[in-house]
């Protein structure tokens, strides 16, 4: 029996008319919000297909080996990755070993030792550290950490790192303040509220039962966080992590402000260097052809780069919540 | 009656190892927020003097000059923040809409998602770049609408997260008792589900807000900057952010005192955004 029949009537004509017409208006919904949501997809298309083409002169002459050539000259039209990777990769790495530790304690805190009264307002407090925007981050480095930097902080490393063997030379060199390691250290700052939010709501998401059976087995609170709550939360804590470094690998103005600018290879961290982002905020202002050529070619590679790390944490991410059940 | 451990040694180096663990995590946070405290003093001091009727009456002075104050920069930076709220929202509701009410049954939905947290987190001048190559250098000079459209590109995947996560929280039986009183698919997706979660997109715009108005990576190639008061939109357009990043690496002591007075208001305003937001949100749940 068809629609039709089953409803008989006037009144019944009357519905259908109403029905086909919503099935219409409901398609048409349809379409438009999956529009505006393939809208998203095809900006994200379009920023990688428009920096591929951009960046094609230089790649086409120099390779692949663009990568790893440890040249930055405008003049000549030479030009080579290496320096910003290198500068990009190793502020990021100093940012994340201290950011890290320093996270996992905030979020070991919030969730375990802080009196429940206190929670929600350093909860909010660490939130609101991770909406500053990174030019404030960046003002901070140049005109306060810098300076103090130079006068107590480098000095004290030269002296006690700098005079050790291996490591000695990373410490070395003049003491300005400024430098990858000032980067570093400025970036840290950045990205630990950052992890340390979802290091926290990862921590959260525990099923009280795994603690307090832990804690009924006699475990001290360290135990509890070192043997149920950090396997448990093992992947988002790592999804967190790198979540973080996607965050400090592509930052611009917190690093801009104190890595001092300058396009050169050196091995000791005082010196000052420069990262792809900086780069590109430096020099595409007045760059010619070839040269914008090299920075779009650099900004890709920042951009392959932060996918990758962004996407295997997305992934860990899922699988976390997955083991967790959710 | 008196406690007997087989092991008390061990016990000690537990008791120690929980001391110290539970003491550095104290220190982490005591340092985390010794650091927030630092950084908002710095500034309120730095950033008060600046902050006078000047700031908000004049515009950017010449290098060397004294007085002056950010009016282009502010008038700027409103004009293209709210031009990107006005593209921004409907694109990032409608698709955090599709999301939340067809997701679970398209691969679609799966990848925008995928591709929405990727740009959410994406470096932000690489989106300057895409802009400019598309937008300022097709057209041939630098604009507000530039600005705008790269901003944008940032608050539509903020946006769209926040919808769809306020949308799937609205319980599912006031849509089925939506659906159960004959309301066709998009009337429920508009009418029942959006409207519950009013108060969650609205804090989303919120923080949206927020994050787009400390942005400057991707302002620096395609608003640029304008030394002059100016509310073209077609033209290079004066904005906070890469004013204060201008002025602040300038060896001019006029200029950095007003970068400080600019960083002072953004601070502000998006700390104010960000507790307002959380007030929006607190109330609803509660």
């Amino acid at each position: 029996m068809s629609l039709s029949e089953a409803v008989g009537g006037r009144d019944g004509q009357h519905m259908l008319a109403i029905v086909r017409r919503q099935r219409i208006q409901d398609f048409f919904f349809h379409k438009v919000t999956l529009g505006f949501s393939l809208l998203v997809l095809v900006a994200l298309l379009g920023i990688i297909g428009s920096l591929f083409v951009n960046a094609w002169p230089a790649f086409q002459k120099f390779g692949l080996g663009f990568i790893w050539r440890v040249e930055w000259d405008i003049v000549n039209e030479e030009f080579g990755a290496a320096i910003a990777i290198a500068g990009t990769l190793a502020s990021a790495a100093i940012a994340l070993l201290i950011a890290v530790p320093l996270s996992f304690g905030v979020a070991l805190f919030l969730t375990e030792t802080c009196p429940v009264w206190l929670r929600r307002p350093l909860g909010t407090a660490v939130e609101l550290l991770a909406a500053v925007p990174s030019i404030i981050y960046g003002m901070f480095g140049l005109f306060i950490f810098a300076p103090l930097f130079a006068e107590y902080g480098q000095p004290a490393l030269q002296s006690t790192l700098g005079q050790m063997p291996l490591i000695g030379s990373l410490f070395g060199g003049a003491m300005n303040g400024i430098g990858v390691l000032a980067a570093g250290l400025v970036l840290s700052f950045m990205v630990l509220p950052f992890i340390a939010a979802v290091m926290r709501d990862v921590f959260e998401i525990v099923p009280p039962i795994l603690r307090e059976s832990a804690y009924g087995l006699g475990c001290t609170t360290w135990e509890v966080v070192r043997r149920v709550v950090l396997p448990y939360t093992q992947k988002g804590v790592i999804g967190g992590v790198m979540l973080g470094l996607g965050r400090a690998l592509g930052e611009t103005m917190a690093v801009t402000f104190v890595i001092g600018n300058s396009n050169k290879l050196s091995a000791s961290l005082f010196a000052p260097g420069t990262s792809i982002a900086s780069t590109l905020a430096n020099e595409f202002g007045e760059a010619a052809d070839f040269h914008m050529s090299a920075l779009f070619a650099l900004g890709f590679l920042l951009f392959v780069i932060t996918f990758f790390v962004l996407a295997i944490a997305k992934f860990l991410v899922i699988r976390g919540e997955k083991a967790k059940g959710a | 009656m008196q406690q007997t451990l087989s092991n008390p040694n061990l016990y000690r180096r537990r008791m120690l190892a929980n001391r110290i663990g539970l003491t550095l995590s104290m220190g982490a946070m005591v340092l985390g927020l010794v650091v927030l405290l630092w950084i908002l003093s710095v500034l309120f001091a730095n950033g008060l003097s600046a902050l006078d009727w000047n700031l908000f009456t004049q515009s950017t002075p010449a290098p060397g000059t004294e007085g002056g104050g950010l009016l282009n920069a502010i008038v700027g930076s409103l004009l293209i923040v709210g031009f990107t709220v006005l593209i921004a929202t409907p694109i990032g509701v409608f698709a955090g809409v599709y999301l939340a009410e067809y997701g679970d049954q398209s691969k679609t939905a799966e990848l925008t998602r995928f591709v929405t947290d990727i740009m959410l987190s994406a470096p932000s001048i690489v989106l300057g770049l895409f802009v400019y190559a598309i937008l300022v250098a097709k057209v041939g000079h630098f604009s507000g609408w530039a600005g705008t459209v790269a901003l944008s590109l940032i608050g539509i995947p903020v946006m769209v997260r926040t919808t769809e996560n306020m949308l799937r929280l609205v319980p599912p039986t006031l849509r089925e008792a939506a659906f159960g009183l004959g309301a066709p698919r998009w009337k429920v997706a508009t009418f029942i589900t959006l409207r519950a979660a009013k108060s969650g997109v609205v804090t989303g715009l919120l923080l949206a807000i927020a994050r787009i108005s400390g942005e400057t990576a991707p302002l620096l190639f395609t608003a640029l900057n304008n030394q002059f008061f100016s509310s073209d939109m077609n033209q290079p357009m004066a904005n906070l952010p890469v004013v204060i990043f201008q002025f602040a690496m300038s060896p001019y002591d006029n200029w950095v005192r007003l970068a400080w007075g600019g960083a002072l208001l953004i601070t502000l305003t998006v700390l104010l955004l960000n507790i307002v937001a959380r007030v929006v949100i607190r109330d609803k749940t509660a």
